[in-house]
């Protein structure tokens, strides 16, 4: 089983992984950070609304993204045209969507946390509306990289959605968690669990990258 | 008036919640002046310097700086001329030299590494310069504000009881700094309940009473020969204690 | 030093997005398949489809689903061509138009497994429907796939003809694949009704369940009612269009040539002893 488990085509499927997820996670992560960061800096009428959007995005079961996402992207739906469907980029898609309320809501959070008077003293010495954003938001820094790293998790361990827009093609479209889905069916336990322990390994190497990369930012 | 006026005074009153904490008919802030505020607690001396830092606008009446009008939004340029230490300073989580460079970075200034470095040995911070500014206790959080404050070269610095937490080493550090500004011509209003601070510092001093300046007048002949009875009697109140 | 490291972190993050995104642009022509679990997961098509691929110079994209998913995914167009086994299924999607006709392409059998000492019985009856009624009648444990497949679409015709109800505890009906509901079977165990490839295909890791009606290969399976026959559909490019057509043809006569055929037949010999499926083609419908 050894050489089954080390071959060209698990080396395919994690890098798939990778690929879908961590291009996921850096769409979710630009466009989540700065409307967390904007939605916790301004008051404006509705973020009460916008607020409780985020939270209950940020339980949206990954199945039901899938299925939204496959009825958009299906020949028979709004951006059939696209072609993405059953490809990387639909998966990609559906992940992103996944993690964009995580990385925004905790950003949020994290960002609202800062106490008022870090506004006062950054506004006193000569900061800008923009700059008084911006050093608020490197305050919060550790909460935005815990978003970040929660929201890895989610996409990186969830099955639903790219099982659903993806269709866990051989070669194409199959990632660590669709294959364990495949080989538990047909009940190859043995390779389904070492399967599930070289993603619990990645996740934790990519967290301990990132975890390092905040430690040092704190203390600079 | 004989020295150029940096701010002006007029009418101003200042309410939160229906409570006025500021009602000043005149005041008249000249350029190079030392203004010190004197006043007990919750007599108005911060509301007056969030006043000059632009920080909020007066309920009522006007301030003028050189000579315009400061209503509704302030132009940035203008507000960064006027630099703050506040009573209770908040350090940014970075280290104690990136702190005070940050106020030089906002203005868009690549920091001096030397001069920089002249005022953390100024304040007897130096040794701290790469700790993270989190770690400092609260005296040294004080010091590092009043670096951070000068290190942005303002044309006016305020300064909100800078030396509350400091020993009086500490304090003489703090003070030789701000006697130095003076001299190159800074103007500089402070605002301190400790009188011999105000006696050591001050050209001018203005005596804060519920709001209202009971006295204003130079600084040597309002301590020694106060004209209002209650300047006399805030400040015998001071000297027992 | 930290700017350099979140820079160097974008950079990899960005050429991940390029290279997830951009797909596979030298394939050139990809033909998409729609089939069952059950089918995919006896590895014949893993077998056969790189020889067509090579003929056709074109990639086939298995989605392997259920027997319904998969005849929904023709209907709204995302896949070009169906190899399906859900006879009604199948003659209403025809029927609508939305491709065909129904091709055959090979069959095999139903065979009902169950506990090794097989308390109710099963084992001496004639047709799959008296197993059935014994299995009723016993309260025996009944592992249902419950999810519309063409195995499901079997068993419940088969309980309608037996003439009982399975209305209790000891029907469970999982709303899973062939594969985890034989899993469970055999876990329990309970009687099942499976397609005879998947049992071959995973008998070794199945100790608690044995074959009980059916006979041991599909000519020993008198009952017409366990006979399971797969059809190839091509999906109509008329109604969807942007489905490949013109290749799913291809595909579909390739399927149905000769040499395929053979190759079908042999599948699985070696390795359980029989084959998992039989050449239908040649047979009129």
């Amino acid at each position: 089983m050894t050489d089954q488990f080390a071959s060209p085509e698990l080396l395919r499927i994690v890098a798939l992984t990778l690929e879908v997820s961590g291009a996921a996670l850096l769409i979710a992560t630009l466009a989540g950070v700065p409307v967390g960061a904007l939605v916790g800096l301004l008051h404006f009428p509705g973020r009460r609304l916008v607020t409780l959007a985020l939270y209950t995005g940020m339980g949206l079961p990954p199945v039901v993204v899938g299925l939204f996402v496959y009825l958009l992207l299906s020949r028979s739906g709004p951006a059939g045209g696209l072609g993405w469907l059953f490809t990387p980029a639909a998966m990609v898609a559906a992940q992103a969507i996944i993690a964009f309320p995580l990385v925004a809501g905790l950003t949020m959070s994290a960002v609202s946390g800062v106490e008022r008077t870090v506004y006062q003293q950054v506004v006193a010495l000569g900061a800008s509306s923009w700059q008084t954003g911006w050093t608020v938001l490197r305050e919060a820094r550790i909460g935005v990289t815990a978003a970040i790293v929660a929201a890895f998790g989610a996409i990186i361990s969830e099955v639903g959605a790219v099982m659903m827009v993806g269709g866990n093609i051989e070669g194409q479209t199959r990632v660590l968690t669709t294959a364990i889905v495949l080989h538990t069916r047909q009940g190859e336990f043995a390779m389904a669990s070492a399967l599930g322990l070289t993603l619990i390994s990645l996740a934790f190497v990519a967290n301990a990258l990132l975890l390092r990369l905040q430690g040092g930012v704190r203390d600079r | 008036m004989a020295r150029d006026v940096v701010y002006r005074l007029e009418s101003v009153r200042q309410e939160y919640d229906g409570r006025v904490v500021l009602d000043i008919d005149r005041l008249d802030i000249a350029r190079g002046e030392t203004l010190a505020v004197i006043g007990p607690s919750g007599s108005g001396k911060s509301t007056l310097l969030r006043l000059l830092q632009f920080l909020e606008a007066p309920s009522e009446g006007r301030v003028s700086f050189e000579g315009r009008e400061m209503n509704g939004r302030v132009a940035l340029a203008t507000r960064r001329r006027v630099s703050t230490v506040f009573q209770r300073p908040i350090a940014l989580t970075r280290s104690v030299e990136a702190n005070v460079a940050y106020g030089i970075e906002l203005r868009g200034r690549r920091p001096d590494a030397g001069e920089i470095r002249g005022l953390l040995e100024a304040l007897d911070l130096a040794p701290l310069a790469r700790r993270p500014a989190a770690s400092l206790s609260g005296g040294e959080i004080q010091r590092l504000a009043v670096a951070r404050a000068l290190a942005t070269r303002p044309d006016v610095l305020l300064l909100d009881e800078p030396t509350a937490n400091l020993d009086p080493r500490n304090v003489r550090l703090v003070e030789t700094l701000v006697q130095e500004r003076r001299a190159l011509g800074m103007t500089i209003v402070l605002a301190t309940h400790q009188i011999f601070q105000a006696r050591r510092l001050a050209d001018r001093i203005a005596l804060l009473l519920d709001g209202r300046i009971a006295e204003a007048g130079p600084a040597q002949a309002l301590l020694d020969r106060p004209a209002d009875a209650r300047t006399r009697a805030f400040l015998s109140g001071e000297m027992i204690y | 030093m930290v700017r350099q490291a979140w820079r160097r972190l974008a950079i990899v993050l960005l050429g991940l997005l390029l290279s997830a995104g951009g797909g596979d642009a030298k394939a050139g022509r990809v033909l998409r398949l729609a089939t069952t679990t059950s089918t995919e997961d006896t590895g014949l098509l893993h077998a056969i489809l790189p020889s067509f691929e090579q003929r056709c110079g074109c990639r086939v994209d298995v989605v392997a689903v259920g027997t319904g998913q998969a005849i929904a995914l023709g209907r709204r167009g995302d896949a070009d061509v169906l190899l399906v086994h859900a006879r009604a299924l199948e003659e209403q999607f025809v029927a609508e138009g939305h491709g065909g006709p129904r091709q055959p392409v090979m069959y095999n059998d139903f065979v009902i497994v169950g506990p090794a000492g097989d308390p109710a019985h099963a084992a001496r009856a004639r047709t799959a429907a008296e197993a059935f009624r014994r299995i009723a009648a016993r309260s025996a444990a009944f592992a249902s796939r419950g999810d519309k497949s063409g195995t499901h679409v079997a068993e419940q015709a088969i309980w309608q003809a037996a003439g009982v109800c399975h209305e209790g505890s000891w029907y469970r009906s999982l709303g899973q694949g062939m594969g985890e509901t034989l899993t469970l079977a055999n876990e329990v165990p309970a009687y099942t009704l499976t397609d005879r490839g998947t049992w071959l295909s995973m008998r070794g890791r199945l100790d608690g369940l044995r074959l009980l009606v059916g006979g041991k290969n599909p000519a020993e399976n008198e009952d017409p009612s366990l006979r399971n026959e797969y059809s190839v559909i091509v999906v109509s490019a008329r109604r969807h269009p942007g489905v490949a057509e013109g290749l799913a043809q291809q595909f579909a006569g390739w399927l149905r040539s000769p040499g395929t055929q053979q190759a079908i037949g042999r599948f699985g010999v070696e390795r359980y002893g029989q084959a998992l499926f039989h050449p239908d083609a040649g047979r009129q419908r």
